[in-house]
């Protein structure tokens, strides 16, 4: 079986584990401290940004071409509730028993860049487990597989953009970008707007992880501000007596195109 | 209220008992008439095959009308949603079974919408396939490329339906689209 974690490249230098964390570091190190000079604002994350050495490959070199969108980029594909089953939205309950790990509630809402609420839209999600491994036949970490635990999830927005999921927190886990590299504890969030330029994938953390500092994934975002919009906040007011924690982490995805005229219906 | 929105990061390399899904990739059935198929490979800048992305289509049907149907997630095999999602496979190879879409309006040029995710990748890419044809010529769109890169964003005509392969690096890179607002 080929080890997908196995970053080398073939013909290449770019990928392997012969960097250690501190040469990766030190780029990140590097990069922020650019990044600082320049005194720009950056709320996304760099395509290009050699210290995720899969990454070097794998980043267009020129700029997109900006363009009004038109036409179907207009609009966002409709999801309803024949696509979703309820129970796909608690993880804990997907098999015969329990989950090994801290249960908790993630929940929070779903905006547009105006502030607007994204109503009965899709989300989903994958984590790894609590030991920090995927239910995937190529993830390699030796840690138990937990067989009450898949790690997907899904669900549609209410009528206020809100989403909740029930499930376990997830563990760090080992990957090969370089030698001792950890990920951030993370849950992998999908998400559609009411256009399809809104579309994104991204990655919620957990505040206060000792692995931000080292991760290239997370500090790819290099701006502080914009990278910590991906970190949850732990909320006492979804915690639930005697039964899990909870966390609250809203989403705001770019603002949309169309224009009231046509917001209902496409032409 | 204006809010800034939220970074984007990698799908990474475990999304394939997530996201993909049975008949995620056939917006038709294959033996509806018009069915064909649109494929085609990802590839990267040393021109290696990417097996692990991800493929998103959204597309308007063959009349050019958008669907406001659910049910992509689980076909009925009768609705035509619009919208399909395909991973790559260890070739770096995707196809998706749908139509051809129509112009959004009469006499514009056609094209698929797609998303690209792939492990490497730390944002989504969006990019247009256009439909080959006359409808081109007067594409703004296109009209705005350097000639000799148009060519990344038109599929070609082939035995099967239209191949569209997409280049995330290197010469023939494929057009990559931004839709800013401001
Ligand atoms: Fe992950």
């Amino acid at each position: 079986m080929t080890d997908i974690l196995d970053e080398r490249v073939p013909g290449s230098s770019s990928d392997d584990e012969s960097s250690t964390q501190a040469q990766v570091s030190e780029e990140i190190r590097r990069i922020a401290a650019a990044h600082q000079r320049s005194g720009a604002t950056e709320n996304e994350a760099r395509l290009d940004y050699p210290p995720y050495r899969s990454s070097i490959l794998r980043h267009p070199t020129k700029d997109p071409h900006r363009v009004d969108p038109e036409g179907i980029e207009l609009w966002a594909p409709v999801f309803g509730e024949r696509d979703i089953d309820p129970l796909e939205a608690d993880l804990t309950v997907q098999h015969g028993g329990e989950p090994i790990g801290e249960r908790m509630v993630v929940t929070g809402r779903v905006l547009d860049g105006d502030g607007r609420p994204v109503r009965r839209q899709l989300v989903e999600i994958w984590q790894a487990n609590a030991g920090g491994r995927y239910l995937h036949e190529r993830d390699q970490h030796p840690a138990a597989l937990d067989p009450n635990f898949t790690g997907v999830g899904r669900c549609l927005t209410d009528d206020e953009g809100a989403y909740a999921f029930t499930t376990i927190k997830p563990g760090p886990y080992p990957w090969k970008n370089h030698r001792n590299a950890w990920r951030p504890a993370h849950i992998h969030f999908s998400l559609f707007g009411t256009d399809f330029t809104q579309r994104m994938v991204t990655q919620m953390y957990f505040p206060g992880d000792p692995l931000f500092a080292l991760d290239p994934i997370y500090q790819s975002i290099v701006d502080p501000r914009a990278r910590e919009r991906l970190v949850a906040t732990y909320d006492h007011d979804v915690t639930q007596p005697e039964w899990c924690t909870g966390y609250r982490w809203d989403i705001v995805l770019t603002g949309s195109h169309r224009t009231l005229m046509q917001a209902e219906t496409p032409s | 209220m204006r809010l800034v929105a939220t970074p984007g990061q990698t799908v990474g390399p475990f999304f394939g008992h997530a996201l993909p899904y049975d008949g995620g990739h056939e917006l038709v059935s294959p033996d509806n008439p018009a069915a064909i198929r649109l494929h085609g490979r990802v590839l990267d800048g040393a021109g290696e095959p990417v097996p692990d992305a991800l493929l998103e289509l959204w597309q308007a049907d063959a009349a050019g009308i958008v669907s406001r149907e659910p049910g992509s997630l689980r076909r009925d095999g009768r609705t035509f949603t619009g919208w399909g999602r395909a991973g790559t496979d260890d070739r770096g190879r995707f196809a998706f079974t749908t139509v051809r879409p129509g112009p959004a309006v009469p006499g514009a040029a056609p094209y698929f919408a797609l998303t690209i995710f792939a492990r490497g990748l730390l944002d989504r890419l969006f990019t247009r396939a256009y439909l080959p044809g006359e409808a081109l010529g007067s594409d703004p769109l296109l009209a705005s490329i350097p000639a000799e890169r148009r060519a990344t964003l038109i599929a070609n005509p082939d035995e099967v339906g239209l191949r569209f392969d997409v280049r995330l690096q290197g010469r023939d890179e494929t057009v990559f689209l931004a839709y800013p607002r401001d």
